[in-house]
């Protein structure tokens, strides 16, 4: 069970695949103007990252190794293909508002980079749960990322207005530029935090160290 | 002749396709430590672009919509692209290997660059024909090109700068990138559609 939720959190923070990998910043900033598409976007990444992870590990054994590229990005387009007829059938209007970024799936590199580097290795059950806590750390990143963006730029959440109509908002954050800035910012938000854990591990490894010094000192 | 004009002035510079459209960013950022790298992946998209585009419009128009396989397109552009680059890989190994040597180490990366796809994308569901085809994929990857190129100069120079710890590497490369879309913003205006 703590192995579980050590897969999860790995994709979440410590290799949190937009902030830490680097990896599919296209959908992240293009998607990421309001909290629904924002959703909607990574609801769509993590169907399609799940199941070609599932479908990947476990045809692994079967695929030889140099035909892998050609064969995982059938299985990846596949799934995107049935995202984006489903969308297109049941909610028009979000499959709109995404455009050209759903059959952009195919292309992002967080799929295939998770199904070269883990699913082509590892078990069913392994590559699922890594395929869900990717997905999870890439909803997560592009929610805060759309939910920053919507509030300051437009003065909603979810399309609910949250400062009355006084409120004039700073359109530059719903804007391309704004995309930008706020995922600079993000990141480098997590670098201080990195940062300032480190320092504090190596703070307490140096304090651990002198307190036991002293205690020999003493006996 | 007006609307060609247009189109290349639009895909070129109002509607960037890094700043603005927000595609191809992973190599934006991975390959743009150098004016050098970045000029040569530059003139790789444009290549790259041109051709994909040129080649996924006839399959649209000539195979996939007659036999009525619209929903084959993601499938089929992707692998007409990867194999279009090595293709284009080896063809030019044996006839320009000077070229090659240029552009060889930035081929193989084009094929998982998002642009490409989503260039032949865009231009199908935008209903070119098959010359503003053409015009629309060379300014688009013209437009990349000015951006790159631009983007690497401003790195080079960030090098010497003195930016805070946590904002090293691409953290302050983004924020620069943010600026620079801000900067491209003053086009908007420039032609009205």
């Amino acid at each position: 069970m703590n192995n579980v939720f050590k897969k999860l959190f790995n994709g979440i923070w410590t290799n949190n695949p937009v902030l830490v990998l680097l990896l599919g910043f296209c959908p992240t900033l293009a998607v990421s103007t309001t909290v629904n598409n924002a959703v909607g976007m990574a609801f769509a990444a993590t169907f399609v990252l799940v199941s070609s992870n599932i479908v990947i590990s476990s045809i692994r054994k079967f695929v030889p190794n140099k035909m892998r590229i050609p064969v995982f990005i059938i299985v990846i387009a596949t799934f995107v293909t049935i995202v984006d007829l489903v969308l297109y059938g049941y909610l028009p209007k979000l499959h709109k508002s995404l455009g050209v970024f759903i059959p952009l799936i195919v292309v992002n590199c967080i799929v295939l980079g998770r199904a070269e580097a883990f699913a082509s290795k590892n078990n069913v059950f392994d590559s699922f749960l890594d395929g869900l806590g990717m997905g999870l750390g890439f909803l997560l990143t592009i929610v805060v990322l759309a939910t920053i963006r919507e509030v300051i730029g437009n003065g909603t959440f979810f399309g609910k207005n949250l400062f009355g109509l006084s409120y004039s908002p700073a359109i530059v954050a719903i804007l391309p530029p704004g995309a930008f800035l706020t995922i600079g910012l993000l990141l480098g938000g997590m670098n201080f935090i990195n940062i300032k854990n480190k320092e504090r591990e190596k703070m307490r490894k140096k304090l651990e160290k002198e307190s036991l010094k002293t205690q020999k000192e003493v006996k | 002749m007006l609307k060609l004009l247009i189109i290349a002035i639009d895909s070129m510079l109002i509607s960037n396709i890094v700043l603005m459209r927000f595609l191809g960013i992973c190599p934006y950022i991975g390959v743009s430590k150098k004016q050098e790298t970045a000029a040569g992946m530059g003139f790789a998209v444009i290549f790259v672009m041109v051709m994909a585009t040129l080649i996924s419009y006839l399959l649209q128009i000539y195979v996939l919509n007659p036999l009525k396989l619209e929903y084959l397109q993601t499938i089929v552009f992707i692998f007409v692209i990867a194999a279009l680059v090595q293709i284009v890989e080896i063809t030019m190994k044996k006839i320009a290997p000077t070229l090659f040597d240029a552009l060889g180490i930035y081929l193989p990366l084009i094929t998982t660059n998002c642009t490409i796809l989503g260039v032949a994308i865009l231009n199908i569901q935008k209903n070119y024909n098959l010359i503003e085809t053409i015009v629309f994929s060379l300014s688009t990857g013209i437009g990349y090109f000015i951006a790159i190129y631009l983007f690497a100069g401003i790195r080079e120079k960030l090098d010497w700068a003195d930016v805070p710890e946590p904002f090293k590497g691409p953290a302050i490369g983004i924020i620069t990138a943010g600026l620079m879309s801000l900067a491209f913003f003053g086009f908007t205006g420039l032609v009205k559609m």
